[in-house]
């Protein structure tokens, strides 16, 4: 598939169902068992972040899927937080990050001179590993985006919806005043999952959402991950492998390697594959050693 | 069965069992103790004694003017042959110094702070904090000096249109102030916005909120108690200032005016212009300066009860 650049619009599903997914293992013809739409939401080609100096993520390409969930696993430091962070601009938040290569969302350069980073985080949402509700009533929160987008329709149906959406409405529909902190972490994370939906994302981008729950909300917010999934582009980072085992159709496993020329660590992709490819058949040793416990 | 004694030290078949009693008295944690609670209970001392002080020469006052004829009363004349104390006109001064300070410092403060929290590189800021907190460490009769030297003068330059009379302006000593406040307001304010952690920009962010959207809609909301708390400090700072009320209000003209461009006294240049060495102890013109301070006193407890009010109502809880 020839490099797309910015100028380049959607790919096409043909185009983009002969692409080469990179180092999944299907070329040997193997017929994939996962419903695949063929639309990558994301392709990432050759892609380097940097924070100053310092060589966070190294030289990552990959494909991710429309409408599937895809998990980032690996140590810690091996940059996949870094590398989920870079999809709907939030490194830029950070002085001194830069990306170099192409993400490219549907065909786009994320990076292009054109492309908005306020306008690229209304397209692709994000939820974060401490649920971070804003400190105002369960209504305002999920009612923030909407308000500053300047969304169209009725903001109380919009609410119900995003609530009924996270699987929410039912525990917080007759306290909707009150104020977001007085609910159960689980219930927070889910609200963060909600004031997420209610801008209509295309992607929901989340960085180890369930990494302050206890197992019975960990469980409510995977349910929530497959049904969403049927609407959104789902990549989720995650220190949990039963998780990305339980939620994610395809996995790709990171590690930290140090570069050849200098001592520096960084982090480095090292296969993603379908889900159950990774776990129970890797190709790489060092997937095979994260993915039975015998690293990290 | 037999009972067993415990005997610190010895070792024998069983477990090395120690003493749990202190190997001494701690003198050193009474002492320390004592003196934390010495220096504690002394500012509650001080301050009760500066209340005591006010008040005692205050009920003498009290005793030949009524309260409410000093409260009501709209001619302020302590020192003439039939003296009339109504407080009124300077208590409008002081609240027109209040106004007009406030005028300048909340918004160039307030703006100020949310550049200093939010947009302002860590270079930048790193360099104009430090200056900031110089700045409200000026003497404020140097303050006052420049405003009535340039300020004034320049001010008139600029409003040629209203009508100047007199060398002092009540408006220009609370713009004055403003200036003077600004460093402090945007100060705290902008401590207040930095404690609010950055989880909840960056959630604000990931759903396509701008900057400044981020700073108005969620940092400033989070932050409120502690702006208040700025917008407050400023306000008695304000109500409190002499020097700069002095040198650019006067002190000798106790009118009831709402004028900015008139120079008026205010409760505390009554005070300062007053209490010299040619006023004699057992006056009813000594005790009203402590009539005046002990009202000075009661506003300034006021307005922070008011605002820990606010605070409380207003506050967004996080963490």
């Amino acid at each position: 598939m020839p490099k797309a650049t910015t100028g380049d619009t959607v790919t096409t599903d043909e185009e983009a169902s002969s692409s080469p997914s990179l180092g999944v293992s299907d070329a040997l013809g193997e017929e994939r068992t996962r419903q695949a739409s063929g639309v990558n939401t994301f392709e990432l080609r050759n892609v380097n972040v940097y924070y100053g100096d310092m060589l966070a993520v190294s030289d990552v390409s990959l494909d991710i899927p429309h409408n599937e969930i895809t998990a980032f696993i690996g140590p810690s430091g091996c940059g996949k937080s870094t590398l989920l962070r870079s999809l709907n601009r939030m490194n830029d938040l950070i002085p001194t990050a830069r990306v170099t290569g192409d993400v490219l969302y549907h065909g786009v350069n994320m990076y292009g001179p054109t492309v908005d980073p306020v306008q690229v985080r209304t397209v692709i949402g994000m939820v974060f590993q401490k649920p971070n509700p804003f400190p105002k009533s369960i209504y305002d929160n999920i009612a923030f985006g909407p308000r500053i987008l300047g969304m169209k329709g009725d903001l109380d149906e919009i609410v119900e919806s995003s609530l009924r959406r996270a699987a929410l409405w039912d525990e917080v529909k007759d306290r909707l005043k009150d104020n977001a902190f007085g609910m159960s972490g689980g219930q927070q994370q889910r609200l963060c999952i909600a004031r997420a939906i209610a801008v209509q994302p295309d992607v929901i981008l989340m960085d180890e959402p369930c990494s302050a729950l206890d197992p019975v909300s960990t469980g409510k917010v995977e349910d929530l991950m497959l049904e969403l999934k049927e609407d959104y582009t789902i990549v989720i980072v995650t220190h949990n492998m039963q998780q990305a085992a339980r939620v994610s159709d395809l996995t790709a496993f990171f590690t930290v390697a140090a570069m050849d020329e200098t001592s520096n660590r960084t982090g480095v992709l090292v296969e993603i594959d379908e889900t159950r490819t990774v776990f129970s058949n890797p190709k790489d040793e060092r997937t095979a050693n994260y993915v039975t416990g015998k690293f990290g | 069965m037999s009972s067993r004694v415990i005997t610190p030290g010895v070792s024998g078949g069983g477990p090395n069992v120690r003493s749990l009693e202190a190997p001494g008295l701690r003198i050193g944690e009474r002492i320390i103790k004592a003196l934390l609670w010495v220096a504690a209970t002394l500012s509650v001392v001080v301050t009760t004694g500066i209340v005591i002080s006010l008040l005692l020469p205050s009920v003498g006052f009290f005793q030949q003017v009524s309260i409410v004829e000093f409260l009501t009363g709209t001619i302020w004349a302590p020192a003439f042959a039939e003296p009339s104390f109504g407080v009124l006109p300077i208590v409008v001064g002081t609240l027109m110094v209040v106004l007009f300070a406030m005028l300048v410092a909340v918004p160039v403060g307030l703006t100020s702070a949310i550049y200093l929290s939010e947009y302002a590189p860590t270079k930048v800021r790193k360099a104009i904090k430090p200056i900031l907190e110089v700045l409200e460490g000026i003497p404020t009769v140097a303050i006052g000096l420049f405003a009535f030297s340039v300020l004034t003068p320049l001010i008139r330059e600029l409003t040629p249109f209203l009508p100047w009379t007199g060398p002092f302006s009540i408006g220009v000593a609370g713009i004055t102030v403003g200036l003077l406040i600004i460093p402090l307001v945007s100060s705290v304010s902008d401590d207040a916005m930095r404690s609010v952690p950055m989880s909840l920009r960056e959630g604000a962010y990931a759903m396509g909120a701008t900057k400044f959207e981020v700073a108005l809609r969620v940092v400033l909301p989070a932050a409120i108690s502690g702006v208040i708390a700025a917008f407050v400090l400023g306000i008695s700072r304000a109500i409190g200032e002499t020097m700069v009320v002095l040198l650019v209000a006067g002190a000798g003209n106790p009118v009831l005016s709402f004028d900015p461009t008139k120079g008026i006294q205010t409760m505390t240049a009554y005070i300062g212009s007053t209490a010299t060495g040619d006023i004699s102890q057992g006056t009813i013109t000594y005790d009203s300066i402590f009539a005046v301070g002990a009202l000075l006193f009661l506003m300034t407890l006021v307005m922070n009860v008011i605002a820990i009010r606010l605070v409380r109502r207003f506050r967004e809880v996080y963490d």
